[in-house]
């Protein structure tokens, strides 16, 4: 049942102050914009949707994907890919390791062949070996992106995820982040300061702590 | 979270304080006369009597208080003026790496090494003798073992300098000192008063506890006394020892009170320097806000540098005088030099030196492998619960290294032998967990916590469990930290001297209860052989910590920050 991702009703307090309340509804393979200037608990919303929300936070409300309640699950049963602003590879791993660690089950060689296939989709076959920290900032950002896609992910939260990439390289991953969603019809929720992002995200805009973090208003 | 992570936290304050509880307790009864075991009903107060009736007793409160004081006065202000003067200059980087490894030497070796190099057939008496000194024949003075303490004193500030430079460091990256000496140095503030003024408060407030360690420590040490301080009469937690060790039972009501005076020093001693901080910290802030620039402050540079390599010296020049003995063939007064080399005193003990070692290293890997488990764990279930450990956590961390080991160890001896499990190797184990654990807790805290949580958010996105991201990529990315940690472990296990002797009930021996038991003899081969096997022993761990991370992430760029 793909009708999308929704935030109930959401709000997220911290010593009896509401940082941030909203409600919405992400439809597969739409982009939702979350804009505001740093501090205003972008992602800390991330944050509550992923379930590794700090406990000196108060949340309430439900997030629900395709029909499931996400809210009380443990952040690795929620099937929520997520990208931040530093590719987070990990630094132990070649890149076909960060790959091969999403994958689910699978035999040895349908996994090296899905890995291998990936690395192709990106342009950056027989990669596979390398140390990540020798790759470029795009190369690692695409490997990033393969890795999260990789783990079939049910939905796709980006944290500024696109913010350290020079302004080509910026859009040619969004581009890529976001065809990518559509064609798998995966909803996207997206925090960026940047209204650039927005713009080429296409989809509705919510604007968070402009004046008052509680007048945060869809638009 | 598991119910087993959630107990950790609790465990481990257990391992740690549990026994230290245990001691003081097992000292209070004896102390008021209540030794059932040995036929002492109390409460009585003739184990204080028969205290104060030691002919010692003034002499030993005056020494423990003196060396004491001296001690961490003289460390603290050496490292206080090497940093105002030096921090950021290429002579502060070359002194830092010189004095980092320094601080895993063993106490007991670094005061072997110092002995060698001052006593009056010592390397700086052969370097001038009969040249200058006209002396054949070593001098008749006394200076190892002065009834002053001043070369146990002069060994401890050697020891004690390295590690409160390293804490000093370690406090350097939560203040901001470069911003704060920019500012006040364009005000036209020398370089010493900026630093006093501006940036020292600030890092005192990180280093007060490792003050306060040192403070304690150097006040009730044992092996670096056995070896470097008077012996008539001894130092108070020296003559604790003896009475502990002496046949008659009811010597150990008179150890027992003694261990309570000890306590009672250091708890007052404590005290006193606190108020010594409140009244410096009062005069301070009318010196800082008067406004003079201090620039003839600046004057203490070269001293402040040359007392830092002094103490890097000792140290450095003992250990090499270790090494030389433990070799040396024939080696006359006044000869600067043995005769020949050889590998005889190495043959000779080879036998001694390997039941050692299997001692020294089941005790320290299995206190290490024990510490890094809990430690671990609580740091996990720390990073679990998103709660972190307040300001008493720390306390408690450095609680078992300020209260006195001769305050606890006397009375957790004595509760063991009560429940008859004052044999094996296990009790041993326990005692030097207390020691351990918090060391290995502190050396590890600050890189767990500095790694970046957003890794743990990606692996679970990505479906692995918190014990998957644990194993599969905390743990290894924290490979370095791991191994510094395990082998801070395993030095300060290595160089531990009264929990081993005290609750081994002399079935353990190790490298370090051995070299120290050499100390009287006199056999200075022996001490160089044991003397430097124990330093290797705390040494190679952190070999081995710089090396394999090297070797294990030769590919991994990303680990070689």
């Amino acid at each position: 049942m793909a009708d999308g991702l929704h935030l109930d009703d959401i709000t997220i307090g911290k010593d009896d102050e509401t940082l941030i309340a909203i409600d919405a509804r992400v439809a597969p393979g739409q982009v939702l914009s979350i804009m505001g200037p740093s501090g205003v608990g972008k992602s800390t919303l991330l944050a509550f949707l992923t379930g590794t929300l700090p406990p000196a936070f108060d949340a309430t409300g439900h997030v629900r994907l395709d029909g499931r309640d996400l809210t009380g699950l443990p952040p690795e049963k929620r099937n929520l890919g997520i990208l931040f602003q530093d590719d987070l590879l990990f630094p132990h791993l070649s890149v076909a390791g960060n790959l091969g660690f999403g994958l689910r089950g699978g035999s040895r060689a349908g996994r090296h062949a899905q890995v291998a296939a990936a690395l192709d989709e990106v342009g950056l076959a027989g990669f596979g070996p390398r140390d990540p920290a020798t790759l470029s900032g795009g190369q690692r950002a695409r490997i990033a992106l393969m890795r999260m896609l990789l783990a079939r992910p049910d939905a796709l939260l980006l944290d500024e995820a696109f913010s350290r990439l020079d302004s080509a390289r910026r859009q040619a991953t969004r581009r890529m982040v976001f065809d990518t969603a559509r064609a798998r019809g995966l909803p996207v929720v997206m925090v960026t300061h940047d209204p650039a992002d927005a713009e080429a995200a296409q989809g509705p805009v919510i604007r968070l702590g402009d004046a008052d973090p509680l007048r945060s208003n869809p638009t | 979270m598991s119910p087993l992570l959630r107990a950790l936290p609790a465990l481990t304050l257990l391992a740690m304080l549990g026994p230290v509880a245990a001691g003081l307790w097992g000292a209070l009864l004896p102390a008021f006369g209540h030794l059932p075991a040995a036929g002492f009903t109390g409460p009585s107060l003739v184990a204080w009597q028969n205290l104060l009736a030691w002919p010692g007793i003034r002499a030993a409160t005056a020494l423990s208080l003196g060396t004491g004081l001296l001690t961490t006065l003289a460390s603290l202000l050496i490292v206080t003026l090497i940093t105002a003067g030096w921090w950021g200059t290429r002579s502060f980087r070359a002194l830092e790496r010189l004095l980092s490894p320094l601080l895993s030497v063993p106490h007991a070796a670094a005061a072997f090494g110092l002995a060698f190099l001052i006593m009056p057939s010592g390397w700086l008496v052969r370097a001038v003798s009969p040249w200058l000194t006209g002396w054949e024949r070593p001098p008749d003075i006394l200076v190892v073992g002065d009834p002053w303490g001043l070369s146990m004193t002069a060994g401890l500030i050697a020891k004690e300098t390295p590690f409160l430079l390293l804490m000093t460091l370690a406090a350097l990256g939560q203040v901001n000192a470069t911003r704060s000496m920019a500012v006040a140095r364009s005000m036209g503030y020398g370089r010493v008063a900026a630093w006093l003024k501006a940036v020292f408060p600030a890092i005192y407030a990180q280093i007060r506890l490792p003050v306060y360690v040192v403070l304690a420590y150097s006040m009730s040490v044992v092996d670096v006394a056995l070896i470097l301080g008077p012996s008539t009469p001894a130092t108070l937690s020296a003559q604790i020892v003896r009475w502990m060790s002496d046949p008659d039972l009811s010597m150990r009501l008179v150890a027992s009170a003694g261990a309570i005076l000890q306590l009672g020093l250091v708890v007052g001693a404590l005290a006193a320097w606190r108020l010594g901080e409140l009244a410096v910290a009062w005069w301070g802030c009318g010196w800082a806000s008067g406004g003079g620039r201090g620039r003839s402050l600046d004057a203490t540079r070269p001293v402040a540098l040359g007392l830092a390599a002094l103490s890097a010296f000792a140290i450095l020049a003992g250990l090499l005088a270790l090494t030389l003995w433990s070799f040396a063939g024939l080696w006359r007064f006044p000869d600067l030099w043995p005769d020949g080399l050889t590998l005889r005193s190495w043959m000779r003990h080879a036998r001694g030196l390997n039941d050692a070692l299997a001692d020294t290293v089941l005790v320290a890997l299995t206190a290490t492998a024990l510490a890094m488990v809990l430690t671990i764990g609580c740091l996990q279930s720390e990073f679990r619960s998103g709660r972190a450990m307040g300001r008493y956590g720390l306390w408690l961390l450095y609680l078992p290294l300020i209260v006195p080991q001769t305050a606890f160890l006397p009375g957790l001896q004595t509760l063991l032998l009560r429940v008859g499990a004052d044999k094996g190797v296990m009790p041993v184990i326990a005692a030097h967990l207390v020691f351990v654990l918090p060391y290995v807790f502190l050396s590890l805290g600050d890189p767990w916590r500095a790694w970046d949580r957003r890794q743990a958010t990606v692996g679970a996105a990505l479906g692995a469990t918190p014990t998957r991201v644990l194993l599969a990529i905390r743990l290894p990315m924290l490979l370095r930290p791991l191994l510094v940690a395990a082998a801070v472990g395993v030095s300060v296990s290595v160089g531990q001297y009264l929990p081993t002797l005290l609750i081994g009930g002399g079935r353990v021996a190790t490298l370090t209860t051995e070299a120290v038991a050499l100390a009287s003899g006199g056999d200075r081969r022996a001490i160089g052989v044991f003397g430097l096997s124990q330093t290797l022993a705390a040494l190679l761990p952190f070999a081995l910590a710089t090396l394999l991370p090297l070797v294990i992430w030769r590919n991994r760029r990303g680990l070689h920050g």
